[in-house]
């Protein structure tokens, strides 16, 4: 016993007080060669502390880059307005994305979601006659309540989230031929009976660039969204569910509910992308938007969010969907074929996601 | 002087096996308890179903004499007993303060706090920053640093410091130093004291007998599901205490 006391008498002769050690402002004090931290080592730490900061990168040199092989045509007001209008819809559902990749989840679903959400809009005001804003807001309800679904079937049932996205895709997708048989409602149609389903789809002229009222409420949403995830205990939650689920739960945070909630909250941004979206084709056509669900993840995953959970930004998904924009508009004035977009744009995927990798091993 | 903690003859069973056979504890005001046992002995299961993470079979716990019943960890809190987990339960990608507060943030008064439910970043700051210096951890710089970036002592320092913030009554801590090297082991025992020298008691499960014996006032001893004894380490010593634990001697009979 006393051999032991003289023992701890001695560690604490020894040990320097925990305070000089916890003192050190420094991320890793505790690594050995404080001073010889190599530049590649200090680009991870930037890197790990502002993530948002590699779409912004992509993007400024994409931009620059198309400038010089697509030439002014590029550049011209009508040209960059048209990219914005472009990324409307996969901006917005790439908002909607973001929330539940930052679960450490992912929701094939999403497209299929807003098809629904807008047949739901379009059946009811333009063929039974039901008023358009009832209408829109039976849409939005619509979203909501398959948003709803898809976090319920996560949590109660504890399937993982790629798989039940991929099976209520297929069932989303299946009563939007079923509500429609496969029919368009005509963008004509639409103009007589309910013209506000194309709202968002009107222009406006600043200074030779053309923006979609769906452009600002893209925007809107973004920032919408970003303050609910900064500002409010909601949205650091989320980030707590992503970033370690357990850890969570002990803290005191009902996991369960929250999830239910980020799904209905993602639903509910995608039923407004349905009514944004009718107003950006002009119809309402059951085949739309088949691309929509990978796109959104594209963009999320180019925005610099980790599919792991608990990191990214929302305006990164800005960012990512504006990139994937500016490569496809770029590409193809650039005079290249649709087949190397894509192949660039595949690239684009692996290399974030490489990216995001490298960046996470800062914390081990 | 009465327990503040009491769990009586609490029996939890994992289909046939018998994690907890009739278990006691007591936990006084003031005082530091340690728990060792052997792996297996039913000691994690005890402290589980005193933080609220496991439900028991049968038994009571009763905090200060009054029984009560935990479905969650979040009761449990909310009466005031904190845990300390193993793996310390905190958000890595997350800021100090962020950590400190989540599940009970502060939001902002008036218009902004009730309608838009903003929180009041800069009141959980200082508070963090105070709480923080109250354990002599103030030297933390940047509270809205990320824990990832902290080393594995800060960390424990973070989850101590959230605990006996809110833990009124009773704190837990499971396997402090497991994870932590000699010098920071032994700022959590230091740590450990201050808690206790503010009159929070404090329940201490280790594996570590020199950490064990140096900062617990009494020591219970685990075995086989139940409690054989509960020693004075002052009185024995720590080779008296594996002998017990692992059935190699009689306990002393309890008086």
């Amino acid at each position: 016993m006393n051999e032991i006391s003289e023992d701890i008498k001695k560690d604490l002769k020894d040990q320097p007080k925990f305070q000089d050690d916890i003192g050190s402002k420094n991320q890793d004090h505790h690594s050995f060669e404080l001073g010889k931290q190599s530049f590649l080592k200090k680009i991870q730490h930037f890197l790990h502390g502002n993530p948002t900061i590699v779409p912004v990168i992509i993007l400024i040199l994409s931009v620059i880059g198309f400038g010089f092989l697509a030439g002014g045509k590029f550049f011209s007001a009508f040209n960059l307005s048209l990219i914005v209008q472009q990324v409307t819809i996969v901006g917005i559902l790439a908002a909607a994305q973001t929330l539940i990749i930052l679960t450490a989840g992912i929701d094939l679903s999403v497209a299929a979601m807003m098809v629904l959400a807008s047949v739901f809009m379009g059946k009811l005001s333009v063929e039974m006659g039901m008023p358009t804003l009832p209408a829109i807001i039976v849409g939005m309800v619509a979203g909501v309540l398959t948003g709803a679904f898809n976090g319920l079937l996560v949590t109660r049932l504890r399937l993982p989230p790629f798989i039940v996205t991929l099976g209520t895709w297929n069932i989303f997708f299946a009563l939007v031929i079923f509500f429609t048989g496969s029919q368009s409602i005509r963008s004509s149609d639409i103009e007589i009976q309910a013209p506000l389903l194309h709202f968002w789809g009107e222009r406006i002229n600043l200074g030779g660039f053309v923006f979609t009222y769906g452009a600002f409420l893209m925007i809107g949403i973004f920032v919408f969204l970003w303050f609910l995830l900064n500002k409010t205990a909601w949205g650091r939650h989320v980030y707590a569910i992503g970033d370690d689920k357990e850890a969570a739960e002990l803290s005191g945070i009902r996991t369960d509910r929250m999830l239910v909630s980020i799904y209905a909250v993602a639903g509910l941004v995608i039923g407004i992308g349905a009514w944004v979206s009718i107003g950006r084709v002009g119809s309402v056509s059951p085949t739309s938007f088949y691309e929509g669900n990978l796109d959104s993840i594209t963009a999320v995953v180019i925005g610099g969010t980790s599919l792991f959970g608990g990191r990214g930004t929302i305006i990164g998904s800005l960012f990512g969907a504006l990139i994937v924009g500016v490569f496809s508009s770029g590409l193809s004035i650039a005079g290249l074929d649709v087949l190397w977009q894509r192949f660039a744009l595949g690239c684009l995927i692996i290399i974030a996601v490489g990216i995001d990798q490298w960046i996470r091993k800062v914390s081990n | 002087m009465d327990p503040v903690l009491i769990a009586k003859s609490v029996s939890k069973k994992y289909g046939t096996v018998v994690a907890l056979d009739n278990a006691d504890l007591e936990l006084y005001p003031g005082e530091v308890l340690g728990v060792i046992g052997d792996n297996g002995a039913g000691k994690s299961t005890l402290i589980k179903v005193l933080c609220g993470a496991v439900i028991p079979d049968g038994g009571e716990i009763l905090l200060d004499g009054k029984k009560v019943t935990f479905t969650s960890p979040i009761e449990a809190r909310t009466l005031g007993i904190e845990t300390v987990y193993q793996n310390l339960a905190l958000s890595p990608a997350l800021s100090i303060t962020d950590n400190m507060f989540l599940g009970r943030e502060i939001r902002q008064k008036g218009f902004l706090g009730k309608f838009f439910r903003f929180l009041d970043s800069k009141a959980m700051a200082d508070e963090a920053r105070k709480r923080l210096s109250d354990l002599g951890l103030l030297t933390i710089q940047n509270i809205n640093q990320l824990v990832e970036t902290l080393s594995g002592g800060q960390r424990q320092g973070v989850a101590v410091a959230r605990a006996t913030s809110f833990g009124t009554k009773v704190v837990i801590m499971d396997e402090p130093t497991a994870a932590l090297g000699v010098k920071e082991s032994r700022r959590v025992l230091e740590l450990i004291s201050e808690v206790r020298a503010r009159g929070i008691p404090i329940i201490l499960i280790s594996h570590n007998m020199p950490h064990v014996f140096e900062v617990a006032d009494r020591i219970h001893i685990h075995r086989l599901g139940t409690r054989l004894c509960v020693i004075d380490p002052k009185k024995h010593e720590m080779s008296d205490a594996v002998a017990f634990m692992t059935g190699a001697k009689e306990p002393p009979k309890p008086n």
